[in-house]
């Protein structure tokens, strides 16, 4: 339903080609293996695919009619509508990467602007075009600290306050490199705030540490002696950020990070089941030569008229080839799109009112439920950003099921991934979130314990 | 026709989004962590919808024209899928939500897997590599975890076509495989004699785009398989050329045994302005194991009353987890939505068309363009962008030449062993009008190139912008505009 | 196009001369014009180096190309032109004079007889 052609159309197309039916230009494939039968369900119309997919996702419960406080990576926040709407421009979303830029000065103008405002945000020199998300961010991130000490350093540390799947895919991404070691997330070294294990690791065989700012369990922790170490010994660092906290939090660029990426996803981008999100990756001048990715800059035209081209690609796959840093092709295109127009549209003070939102409404909640029987804080005295840490009495899963029942997804239970921190859950709030909301929650607990 | 950026635009004090006030207790923020200065700009929610209406209007896309861009696919985008990615069911679903609360997702999920290992003719599929490189890079790891299970450690060279995508011997170094060039012999196929010669027990394995970047079917590809095979190699396959062969023939079958799909190329998800991308990889039995962390599967048997349970596992000899979550879903909700209106003969249609289309087209410029390899193509050709009586111009301005048409130019200089490449792949959706218009083109162009040189020289005339500086954007890097009253540079 | 009569050449565009047991090396007229304006050059090794003839020197890349650099001599590397990092476009002007990209301590001068000298890459420029 998709091809235009008519009998006659294809009758004119096989007479100019000089052959007889169109089953005649697939010889070259052995016959065993021509026009195979294929097991797949039998087509459907425009009408009958629509309403087969309303039916598969009206088996889904969504944070349309369930009270969400699940954060742990992605978050949900309130999309303005101008975003969507502007995104559904056929001029946008069915526009190819902008390698002729005489025809994508608008690509290529938006992706600049988003370099500019990532760059803002994050108080650094210079941003690419996107990674796929902040985990292989992450990963992309010590491909460059071991491009940038050219193998010579083989030591990695990442806290382990970091995303477990941020630290997973950076494993699996060097699972290969036998000199390459993964270090300072090990059970052992704990879930502190303290950072003098992990500063205590840092030698010149180090090429790079990386933290995460807040950390996973939303704490808000001071980098700066660890930053201080860590030059001390030429190693780079890399601060994995929450873009929304950036609002109102000192950016790490200012801290002396060398690399910021992080999850984009917050940036107006759906939940949308994990997919697609925005990784983002910025680095100082002197990385920049480094960098993977595509990377849009200023230019003129012949005529001494603005323009914007892709540059710098002799870094990339498609020149490099096998001596690139990376095998990156595509970026997240419309999602850096989305994002532009997220701090764009929100601008300089509906972000900082976003941020704060978000900080104020998990501060109350936390409050809150710490002072529900059963429920502890369990890092009371740390700052946090909009997700915070309780330790239960009773089994997280219990108290996750009670909560299902009353239409509440509670949150994050950590001891999926952290031994040392079964029976804790994670509570995130963002703006969406309403203080009879939080009042809702803490209500539904407090009937819980006394059950 | 110069537009602003969003911080020209900006005056202090202009709000567009207002939030809602704080509704609960305030506190302060955390001590010496309070951000001093956020320089976004300030802009009228008008002025930011005609900011991004207007650059919008300077992109061609595949809604306003041609796209005959060799190994790109650029069919057209369906309206439905858009709408079925965007049914709040879906949408609003977090990642991390208990499975029971998502089987809609994951019965999506299960099917698209079911679907995509059928289409190819394997065994199992992953849904979760964001891009056609990262589907490279999960291949890449799986072949290399093979070996390394069955103590053949040594098994480090991976041979690759000089044909191929750039993306191949990039991944291909990331893993620490020795990259080995192929030759391609004057028929387009794999130069069979280096490829004996160079198999031994050192080989990792073979990466192989069928149909080709010249987009010619490999008339010995089963030969190909076997000696790779023998040696104990195995094969991978780039699958940014499926659109050729859908339903007409399955790699699996033939006897690739890993294989990734480019669904934005394929499978008709839109490309976005450069993305995102979602490269599904499909393996044969050998590799099920060894797929990423997680996979979609039935956890408990459904019956006449119940539906089954699905959900995610963890392969047991898993390369680990590849990306954040499960893959670009809503990506995936829109391949779905197409695979199901297509069913086998809506897919064996597009393989049908797409090719008729190329070769007609390849018919109409091969006697005024150069072309290479002279035989039956498949979804795409490449002609070269260069006469000898006319030297001075090269495939380049011929490209540029096209946008004053308003036309997009095909894909330049690729593949490299064709000199002055021009990669022509119009897709089954281009109707003969079209088609046609094209060529009238791309002939007077070839006549222009002898009568008025300058016009391909100087070209594009007739666009937003003349040719662009690219060594004036590389030598005097900027890559931020700097917000006013910020002081940089 | 140049081809200095007291250098030797390799078919991968490199250029050799040595000076009292040092090798000035860089890359020819040839290999620049081909590659056309320079922007960057990317060095693979640092002062102190051991390497051997075929290791990477570095990478040097243009607008639309990257083109690899290797040693052809062996030894060690005593210095290596940081000037061109900050003017790239100096492989272009001068490529056998200013342009030069790193000096090494060779540890054997006859591995140059296998070199070309000036009338062979010559000719092997006129064929390709």
């Amino acid at each position: 339903m998709f091809t235009p052609h008519t009998q006659k159309d294809v009758e004119v197309m096989l007479k100019s080609i000089g052959i007889e039916k169109i089953e005649d230009l697939f010889t070259e494939i052995p016959e065993k293996f021509r026009y195979p039968k294929l097991n797949l369900a039998p087509r459907l119309t425009e009408m009958e695919a629509a309403m087969e997919l309303e039916s598969i996702a009206s088996a889904n419960g969504s944070t349309k009619d369930l009270l969400s406080f699940l954060g742990a990576g992605a978050y949900d926040h309130y999309i303005p509508a101008i975003i969507d709407n502007i995104l559904q421009r056929g001029e946008w979303y069915t526009s190819y990467t902008p390698y002729q830029p005489e025809i994508s000065q608008g690509t290529l103008q938006a992706i600049f602007e988003f370099q500019s405002l990532i760059c803002q945000l994050t108080g650094m020199d210079v941003c690419n075009a996107s990674h796929y998300d902040g985990a292989t961010a992450a990963a992309e991130a010590m491909i460059l600290a071991d491009s940038h000490f050219r193998g010579k350093r083989n030591k990695f540390l990442v806290s382990r306050a970091v995303n477990p799947q941020y630290r997973a895919v950076m494993r699996t991404y060097f699972q290969t490199h036998d000199d390459v070691h993964i270090l300072g997330d090990e059970p052992e070294t704990g879930i502190e705030t303290d950072l003098q294990k992990l500063i205590d690791q840092i030698d010149n065989d180090t090429a790079l540490v990386l933290v995460q700012y807040p950390d996973f369990f939303g704490r808000i922790v001071d980098y700066k002696p660890l930053i201080d170490a860590a030059h001390a010994h030429g190693t780079l660092v890399a601060v994995a950020t929450n873009p929304t906290a950036l609002g109102i939090l000192t950016p790490p660029g200012e801290l002396g990070a060398d690399i910021v990426i992080g999850e984009g996803q917050p940036l107006g981008i759906p939940l949308s089941f994990g997919g697609p999100y925005l990784g983002y990756f910025a680095v100082t001048n002197d990385l920049l030569r480094k960098i993977a990715g595509r990377l849009v800059g200023e230019t003129q035209d012949v005529d001494g008229n603005l323009a914007y081209v892709l540059t710098l690609t002799a870094r990339e796959q498609h020149i490099r080839r096998g001596k690139a840093t990376s095998n990156i092709c595509s970026n997240q295109g419309l999602m850096t799109l989305a994002a532009t127009i997220y701090m764009t549209v929100l601008g300089k003070e509906g972000f900082k009112e976003v941020s704060n939102l978000c900080y104020q409404k998990a501060h109350f909640a936390a409050e809150q439920v710490g002072q529900v029987e059963g429920f502890t804080l369990a890092f009371p005295e740390t700052p946090f950003f909009h997700e915070f840490v309780v330790k239960s009495e009773k089994p997280v899963a219990d108290v996750l099921e009670w909560l299902r029942d009353h239409d509440i997804l509670g949150g994050y239970d950590l001891g999926q991934d952290y031994p040392e921190l079964k029976g804790h859950l994670m509570i995130a709030v963002t703006e969406k979130i309403s203080r009879e909301d939080i009042e809702y929650l803490v209500a539904v607990l407090e009937e819980e314990y006394h059950d | 026709m110069t537009e602003p950026t969003i911080f020209e635009m900006s005056s202090p004090g202009r709000r567009a989004i207002k939030m809602p006030a704080v509704d609960v207790p305030e506190v302060p923020l955390p001590k010496g962590f309070e951000r001093q200065n956020l320089a976004f700009p300030e802009i009228s929610e008008l002025g930011v919808v005609r900011h991004f209406t207007r650059l919008s209007q300077l992109n061609y896309s595949i809604d306003t024209g041609f796209y005959p861009l060799g190994s790109c696919t650029m069919k057209y985008n369906p309206k439905i899928n858009e709408a079925t990615a965007r049914i709040p069911g879906f949408g609003h679903t977090h990642p991390l939500q208990p499975e029971d609360t998502v089987q809609g997702n994951l019965y999506l999920m299960y099917h698209l897997q079911k679907m995509l290992a059928e289409i190819g003719g394997f065994a199992g599929a992953t849904l979760q590599p964001a891009a056609g490189a990262q589907g490279e890079l999960v291949g890449a790891l799986m072949i290399k975890k093979y070996h390394q299970d069955r103590g053949d450690f040594q098994r480090l060279r991976m041979l690759i076509p000089d044909s191929a995508h750039g993306t191949n011997p990039a991944t291909s170094a990331m893993v620490g495989f020795e990259i080995v060039p192929l030759p391609t012999d004057p028929r387009g196929n794999v130069d069979l004699e280096a490829l004996k010669s160079l198999v031994d027990d050192r080989l990792a394995g073979l990466m192989l785009t069928n149909p080709n970047t010249l987009g010619l079917f490999d008339e010995n590809v089963e030969e190909v398989i076997k000696i790779v095979h023998q040696a104990g190699g195995l094969v991978y396959g780039d699958g940014a050329n499926m659109n050729a062969i859908l339903g007409v023939a399955q790699p699996g079958k033939i006897g690739f045994d890993v294989l990734h799909y480019n669904i934005h190329k394929t499978f008709s998800t839109p490309h976005g302005g450069g993305g995102p991308g979602s490269g599904p990889v499909v393996v044969a039995e050998r590799l099920l194991d060894y797929l990423p962390d997680p996979v979609v599967d039935i956890i408990e048997e459904g019956d006449e009353e119940n539906p089954p349970l699905y959900g995610f596992v963890t392969p047991s000899k898993t390369i680990g987890r590849i990306k954040s979550f499960h893959g670009h879903f809503g990506l995936l909700v829109r391949a779905y939505t197409y695979i199901s209106m297509l069913g086998a003969e809506g897919l064996r249609d597009i393989a049908e068309k797409a090719v008729l289309n190329a070769n007609y087209l390849q018919e109409k410029l091969k006697g005024t363009y150069t072309l290479p390899y002279d035989r039956s193509c498949m979804h795409e050709f490449v002609l070269e962008g260069f006469w000898e009586d006319v030297p001075e111009i090269h495939a380049l301005d011929i490209a540029k030449r096209l946008i004053d048409y308003g036309l997009h130019p095909p894909t330049n200089y690729f593949p490299l062993i064709v000199k002055e490449a021009l990669m022509i792949e119009p897709t089954e959706t281009e109707s003969i009008e079209t088609l046609d218009r094209f060529a009238e083109v791309m002939l007077k162009i070839a006549e222009e190139a002898r009568t008025q040189p300058e016009l391909l020289k100087n070209a594009p005339h007739h666009a937003p912008i003349k040719r662009a500086d690219e060594l004036k954007a590389a030598k005097d890097l900027v890559l931020c505009c700097y917000p006013m009253g910020l002081g940089q540079d | 196009m140049k081809y200095p009569q007291d250098l030797k050449y390799q078919k991968t565009d490199e250029w050799v001369k040595i000076v009292d047991g040092v090798a000035i090396i860089g890359i020819t007229d040839y290999a620049q014009d081909a590659l056309s304006d320079v922007v960057y050059v990317e060095f693979e090794i640092d002062p102190d180096d051991e390497v051997s003839f075929g290791d990477s020197i570095g990478t040097i890349e243009s607008v639309k190309a990257a083109a690899e650099v290797h040693f052809p001599v062996s030894g060690t590397v005593l210095e290596v032109n940081e000037d061109i990092v900050d003017a790239p476009e100096t492989l272009n002007k001068s490529p056998y004079e200013d342009g030069w990209l790193v000096k090494v301590q060779v540890t054997d001068e006859s591995e140059l007889d296998d070199l070309m000298d000036a009338e062979a890459y010559e000719a092997y420029c006129k064929d390709r």
